[in-house]
């Protein structure tokens, strides 16, 4: 896959070093080229690219408010139609948590009426914004500072909701999984998606070294971690049809990629035997 | 034109900030080593390593991916 | 130009349809949904060319029409009471990105109690907001008055998202002959809408709703309210071309019968066709009572109140909304600006009928007062 040269994310953002987001960013955007217009809800990715009177956006952006990128970006698109721009690429970035959570409602109906746009999900699986709190998309087991691990808690108590399977349901005719640490697979997704007539989901997921607790030259290791022990799976839903887009070689233990992260580092053997059999669980039944 | 309502009309203009200021460890990178795989291009969540892999300390906050992802070990991490 | 007996709710519906917006987001609520009724019909018939998004929330109808107005297209939407208290933060929003949206607002009483009847109080809550608000009196005033919204919003020394509050089932529901404007002379007033401060061009990028600390936040809160003190004049204009393009003219107030009254009963909205009844009721009898109309509630109108009131010699507001332990908002926006000897009536919650004998009292209540705030037509305790 050529892989366009052109940034059209600037440098002098204010992300942290090794920030995973960004990443994803700027690998979506070489996907979709300058024609392109791209709705933030509030997060981490709109306080960082855009400190008044400076943006690190190179194509047209609209920020409103949290909970409603969804909505936004379906006001966008029917605006460029009317303005006979329909060849416009739309794509809305939202964290977990301004997609998984308070933008739920606001997602669910712009998926349901098949606006042409693409959402990306940039998952890091708690709210990194505001300093670390739980979100829906939390993973079994990850302490945050609002399911921190104590005496009687050994972190978060529910797995992750799965939002790609839940956006699946909406019958939408693109829906995939990504890593920022797979971006030939990340980006011939995003530019699939950008061919597609209708609504499309892309969920990224994308370690972040403030919360999850590793060293900044970890992010796309830990990416691959994610992927290669079977925690985070890669496959898109198209017209209904799921397929895996990666099946790793060989299933790394959990262990690996959990030990690596402070977030999971209070977990016993028994706790950890507990993810891994959650995973395998879900492994099986797609096939890895 | 005036900015209203805090609309931004300078694309890209984050430029002024010279993020490479943050920067305790400075990728160094020995070309005569490097195999062209482009993973320092692809990685740098700032987007400073160009073509040539030249990466441009203006911005680069030396969080070290590149120098982690490169396959030959052509980046070393230098304390400033 | 054709003559139709129609409800309020129809004549917004029928000023939208001749202001041509590009996009058309809305959630149904009563008493607001047969505006939404009315707007998908005219769609679904070709009768206009905008994009209607039906969205799963006032919260997204809002968020939609920023989206849309941000991309720089001509935008409409409506709600009532709790959607647009749902809307809430959005409103807040739609003013500080200065997008040009208008919004027409079918004035219905807040939960809890639910109750689907009129009063101010949903509006009123959006005060602060930096939206203009406009209160109308009938069908009529409703439909021009979404007409001059467009050309006020829209205005570069405004740039203001405008809220044209009707009553509801007052006027929303009730029918009167109403002039429709041929869309000709429409398109003259109103000429299609370029957003220049917001346009989601990819060939010309702007990034908007960015983040501003506090090192520039004040200075563009403050853009606001300048462009409020400006839409003082531009809705005086508006008016005025208005005026010479359909004949009819409206302003910031209107004072009716006020120079030399005893008492002038101050006021918004529908409420005013039977004050000005009662108003002249009184001048029969040779009693000095006289009429303040608050159109634009939002800019507060301050000069041209001061000019109303200033033979007054005493002033009763009636308030069709609540802040709790200090009376209405239009009393308190009176007691704090204007020179005036006021007393407050809280009318109308929730829907409650307010007749000529209520609002004989309030003039005796005013002529010899024992309090500042009075709940008027409480059943006894």
């Amino acid at each position: 896959m050529k892989i366009p040269e052109e940034e059209l994310l600037a440098p002098g953002h204010r992300g942290c070093a090794g920030c995973g987001a960004t990443i994803g960013v700027r690998l979506a955007l070489k996907a979709l080229g300058r024609n392109t217009v791209a709705i933030s809800a509030t997060g981490c990715l709109e306080v960082i690219t855009t400190p008044f009177p400076e943006t690190a956006w190179e194509i047209p952006w609209i920020h409103v408010a949290f909970e409603n990128a969804g909505a936004v970006a379906s006001g966008v698109e029917r605006a460029m139609k009317a303005k006979g721009m329909e060849d416009t690429n739309i794509v809305a970035f939202g964290g977990d948590g301004g997609t998984a959570d308070i933008g739920f409602q606001s997602l669910s109906g712009a998926m349901e009426r098949g606006h042409n746009l693409i959402y990306i999900c940039y998952d890091n699986e708690a709210y990194m914004n505001t300093g670390i709190q739980r979100s829906g998309s939390t993973p079994y087991g990850a302490s945050t500072t609002t399911s921190p691990v104590g005496k009687k808690s050994f972190g978060e108590d529910k797995p992750k909701k799965n939002l790609p399977l839940i956006m699946a349901a909406h019958g939408i005719p693109y829906v995939a999984t990504a890593s920022i640490s797979y971006p030939e697979d990340f980006m011939r997704k995003v530019k699939k998606a950008s061919e597609i007539d209708g609504a499309s989901y892309i969920h990224l997921n994308q370690p972040c070294t403030t919360g999850w607790g590793y060293e900044s030259s970890k992010t796309i290791e830990l990416g691959r971690l994610a992927v290669e022990t079977g925690t985070w799976m890669l496959y898109e839903v198209v017209n209904g049809e799921f397929k895996l887009t990666y099946k790793p070689q060989v299933k790394r233990p959990v262990k690996e990629y959990l030990s690596a992260q402070k977030r999971f580092k209070h977990l016993n053997d028994e706790e950890v035997e507990t993810i891994q059999e959650y995973v395998n669980q879900q492994c099986k039944a797609v096939g890895i | 034109m005036e900015s209203k309502g805090g609309v931004v009309f300078n694309p890209g203009s984050t430029r002024a900030n010279k993020t490479g200021s943050w920067r305790t460890f400075k990728p160094i990178l020995d070309k005569d080593i490097c195999n062209d795989c482009d993973n320092c291009i692809m990685f740098c969540p700032e987007g400073v390593v160009n073509k040539d892999h030249d990466i441009d300390y203006d911005y680069c906050k030396g969080c070290g991916i590149c120098a982690e992802e490169c396959p030959v070990d052509a980046i070393k991490m230098e304390r400033e | 130009m054709v003559k139709k007996v129609i409800t309020s709710n129809e004549a917004v519906a029928e000023a939208v349809k001749l202001a041509k917006p590009d996009v058309i987001p809305v959630y149904p609520i009563t008493p607001q949904t047969t505006i939404s009724e009315y707007l998908a019909q005219y769609v679904a018939d070709g009768d206009i060319d905008s994009e209607y998004i039906r969205v799963e929330s006032e919260h997204s109808a809002l968020s939609a029409a920023i989206g849309a107005s941000g991309a720089g297209v001509r935008v409409f939407t409506a709600t009532s009471s709790q959607g647009l208290m749902l809307m809430h933060e959005i409103v807040f929003a739609a003013a500080g990105m200065r997008v040009p949206i208008v919004l027409a607002d079918a004035n219905r009483a807040i939960s809890a109690p639910i109750n689907i009847w009129n009063d101010h109080q949903d509006s009123i809550s959006q005060r602060d907001a930096g939206w203009i608000q406009l209160y109308v009196e009938n069908a009529q005033e409703a439909l021009d008055s979404i007409l001059q919204a467009y050309k006020i919003a829209e205005n570069e020394e405004v740039l203001l998202p405008t809220m044209v509050c009707l009553d509801g089932f007052y006027l929303t529901h009730t029918v009167e002959p109403t002039e429709i404007p041929n869309q000709e002379q429409v398109d003259q007033f109103l000429p299609k809408y370029h957003g220049k401060y917001s346009f989601l061009d990819p060939k010309q990028p702007t990034s908007l709703g960015t983040l501003a600390d506090p090192q520039y936040y004040m200075e563009i809160r403050y853009q606001i309210e300048k462009s409020m003190e400006n839409s003082i004049d531009v809705i005086k204009e508006v008016g005025k071309e208005f005026k010479s393009v359909f004949g009819r003219e409206y302003g910031l107030i209107e004072a009716y019968k006020c120079e030399n009254a005893d008492v002038v009963l101050v006021a918004m909205g529908s409420i005013c066709t039977t004050l000005r009844y009662t108003v002249d009721q009184y001048r029969e009898k040779g009693e000095k009572i006289g009429l303040l109309k608050i159109r634009a509630y939002r800019p507060f109108p301050v000069d041209e109140i001061n000019e109303a009131l200033k033979n007054a010699k005493k002033v009763a507001v009636l308030d069709k909304n609540i802040s709790f332990g200090v009376g209405g908002a239009v009393y308190n926006d009176i007691k704090a600006k204007i020179d005036v000897e006021a007393y407050g009536f809280i009318v109308g919650l929730g829907g409650r009928d307010i007749n000529p004998e209520d609002i004989g009292d309030i003039i005796e209540k005013t002529k010899n007062p024992v309090k500042d705030i009075t709940w008027v037509g409480l059943k006894e305790e």
